[in-house]
């Protein structure tokens, strides 16, 4: 943060400023050298905390009309949707902000795996993100239960009984997490309690992840370190923030589209159906984003087997850093690891598929392959590739590849072309 | 770039809603209507919103109940929209419990815009006694609450046929071929000429089955007509300043050498 000393201009603004320097913090902001050559798969960062404001600020007038409680949330909500002014709007805007959230996060999560951004110096970057994620799955998941439909009841019936598959102590742990003897009153109560703690959570962690990202400065799609500020930089504003806000917006046409026009097209009609402890719908499935991991889940004969595989699927995302061995960051330059990278980017789409279906037959068995090619891309894959490929010649700045034309082939690549 | 971006993204949402789960494989798939409703203009018929008041009224509300309706609603914009003496004459017809008065009793009143609507039953327990052990679902979110939506209503409805040779039907069991599992503990209410409609409509089974399916509908989104609205404009106004936002992004940067 020493690009160079601010120095406000009144008399007031810097009395203020020596006792507590926001004005050098929002300096810092505005000025903060940014490498010019982001594309907008870097627009993701903003978009993301678009998403995480939506839904705290519609979550927090959502629960001045919810009520937490099993006799009276399946109603509650039908009086949020037809008695409270716009609350139709309210509540579509964060459900389906809900997946928004998740989409955009996938593709933030991609686009580091791709660009290599997880690497040396970022990592705890990636660590704090990776946080951030497991507390959007938590955030999610139990926010998906207050509605208190069957598949809120069911769903979280299932995802609480995971904990019983622990040795000794896990029916004490459920029977701790449910406050009763099944997913009751009590669950719901303390469910509807985390899930607004939560949210602000992540608020926390994400000015920790901003902050870390602001450190060593962004990665980029050339995937090189790049002196700061230099001709290879641009200020933050406006240049970033006019790029961000262009790229919200086109987000937002897509997620006014659901809102207005098909918003219970990425629910399950069964949650319209109030809780029944006594009547198990046919198929029970999460929302589409845990998809993926209730594949994996259910890839297992033994249940505990299951539990351990599908949160290791998340935790070996948090070693990630030391189990790429490739001194090279963007896939750009990696002609090996980029077909795996795709290779990878399918297989989670399809675990993702199998995940909505039926576990039997074909799709147990895609299930399984999914689950262990899952898992040979980040033991097997990643260290291998990055000791044995041969990556393309990397350029020394930022300007040098757009200077030198197409004269560099490995450079013109296809989804590249700011390079 | 810009283009190959926003193509990515529609790739993606499409992936999206095909991850939708699927059902049991035993049900025909529900016939299609081309509701007016359908489609990101769609406003409900006025006059199918009424008959089908009318066909709940006569048909259905004998067993289910719609319980996070108020009569008020009919009177709103966007569903049947009936006068405001209509509204008052059809809550009135009914007795509302309401109570306790000062001596601690409670009493019955003719019903007001405000009530909800009026379940045929105290209670779960007492309508699936009722209705031979099968609970007659509560009707206010049925459309959102069934695969299919209002297709699937609709064909229900119109989808009663004799069992096929080798099905044998439990008595109270009724054959559907619309229905998960072909079997169906609702009878066929629905017959020509059953309701004799205000308006002078001739009521076939499929006319009947028509209205109060769009009835439902309405039911289960009455804000269906204010979201289309809305959508639209919020949607122009975000086209219109994405462009606008576009164009300062391009001013803004060939002020530099690099490409945005």
């Amino acid at each position: 943060m020493s690009e160079h000393e601010y120095v406000p201009k009144s008399k007031a603004a810097k009395w203020f400023n020596d006792r507590l320097p926001l004005l050098t913090l929002g300096a810092h902001l505005t000025d903060y050298p940014t490498p010019k050559n982001l594309n907008y798969w870097w627009t993701f960062g903003g978009i993301l905390t678009f998403c995480l404001i939506t839904q705290i600020v519609t979550g927090i007038v959502l629960a001045m009309h919810y009520v937490a409680h099993a006799d009276l949330a399946f109603a509650s909500v039908e009086h949020i949707m037809r008695d409270v002014n716009y609350g139709w709007l309210i509540r579509y805007i964060h459900s389906n902000g809900a997946s928004m959230f998740f989409l955009a996060v996938y593709i933030h999560i991609f686009r580091s795996l791709f660009y290599g951004s997880y690497k040396s110096p970022r990592e705890v970057i990636w660590i704090i993100g990776l946080m951030i994620y497991l507390l959007m799955m938590a955030a999610a998941f139990m926010g998906y239960v207050l509605p208190w439909g069957q598949m809120s009841f069911w769903g979280a019936t299932v995802i609480t009984n995971l904990f019983s598959a622990i040795p000794l102590v896990g029916d004490s742990i459920t029977t701790w997490l449910w406050g009763a003897y099944s997913v009751d009153n009590p669950t719901l109560n303390r469910f509807f309690s985390l899930h607004y703690l939560i949210p602000f959570l992540i608020l926390g962690l994400v000015v920790l992840h901003i902050w870390a990202l602001h450190i060593p400065g962004n990665n980029n799609p050339v995937g090189i370190d790049i002196k700061k500020p230099s001709k290879d930089t641009v200020p933050f504003h406006p240049y970033i923030t006019i790029k961000d806000a262009f790229a919200l917006l086109v987000f937002m046409i897509i997620f006014a589209g659901f809102v207005f026009f098909t918003p219970n097209v990425l629910g399950h009609s069964d949650n319209y159906i109030p809780a029944n402890p006594l009547v198990t719908p046919a198929h029970i499935v999460p929302e589409w984003y845990l998809l993926p991991f209730y594949a994996i889940l259910r890839s297992v004969p033994d249940k505990l087997g299951g539990v351990i595989l599908m949160f290791s699927a998340i935790f070996i995302l948090f070693v990630l850093p030391w189990l790429d061995t490739s001194k090279v960051r963007s896939a750009v330059f990696r002609p090996i690891y980029r077909q795996f990278f795709w290779i990878l980017v399918i297989d989670v789409l399809m675990l993702g598929y199998v995940g909505a279906m039926p576990a039997e037959g074909i799709y147990l068995v895609l299930a399984r392959v999914g689950t262990i090619y899952y898992f040979l891309h980040f033991i097997v894959v990643m260290p291998v590739v990055g000791y044995l490929e041969k990556t393309d010649p990397i350029p020394m700045s930022i300007s040098e590849p757009v200077l030198t034309g197409g004269a560099e082939p490995s450079l013109a690549r296809k989804g590249n072309d700011k390079v | 770039m810009i283009k190959s971006n926003i193509k990515l993204l529609v790739l993606s949402f499409l992936l999206l809603i095909s991850f939708r789960p699927i059902h049991s494989a035993e049900m025909v798939d529900p016939i299609k209507v081309d509701w007016s409703f359908k489609g990101l203009t769609g406003t409900f018929d006025r006059a199918s919103l009424q008959r089908g008041f009318q066909v709940y009224k006569e048909v259905c509300a004998s067993c289910h109940s719609m319980q996070y309706l108020s009569y008020r609603n009919l009177g709103e914009p966007g569903g049947p929209e009936f006068s405001e003496q209509e509204v008052k004459a059809i809550a009135a017809s009914f007795e509302i419990e309401d109570g306790p008065d000062s001596q601690g009793e409670m009493f019955t009143r003719p019903g007001k815009p405000s009530d909800k609507f009026k379940s045929p039953y105290p209670n779960v327990q007492a309508a699936t006694a009722a209705n031979g052990g099968a609970y007659p679902p509560d009707m206010s979110v049925l459309v959102k609450a069934r695969k299919g939506g209002a297709n699937y209503i609709y064909s229900v409805l119109v989808g009663y046929e004799d069992p096929p040779p080798g099905v044998t039907l439990d008595d109270g069991v009724y054959y559907n071929k619309y229905m998960a599992g072909n079997k169906i503990k609702m009878p066929n209410n629905l017959m020509d000429g059953l309701v004799e409609y205000a308006d002078g409509t001739e009521s076939t089974v499929d006319q009947m089955a028509k209205d109060v399916t769009t009835f439902l509908a309405w039911a289960a989104e009455p804000e269906l007509e204010e979201r289309h609205k809305t959508g639209v404009k919020v949607i122009i106004y975000l086209v219109l300043l994405t462009i606008l936002v576009y164009l300062s992004m391009k001013k803004i940067w060939s002020r530099i050498d690099s490409e945005v």
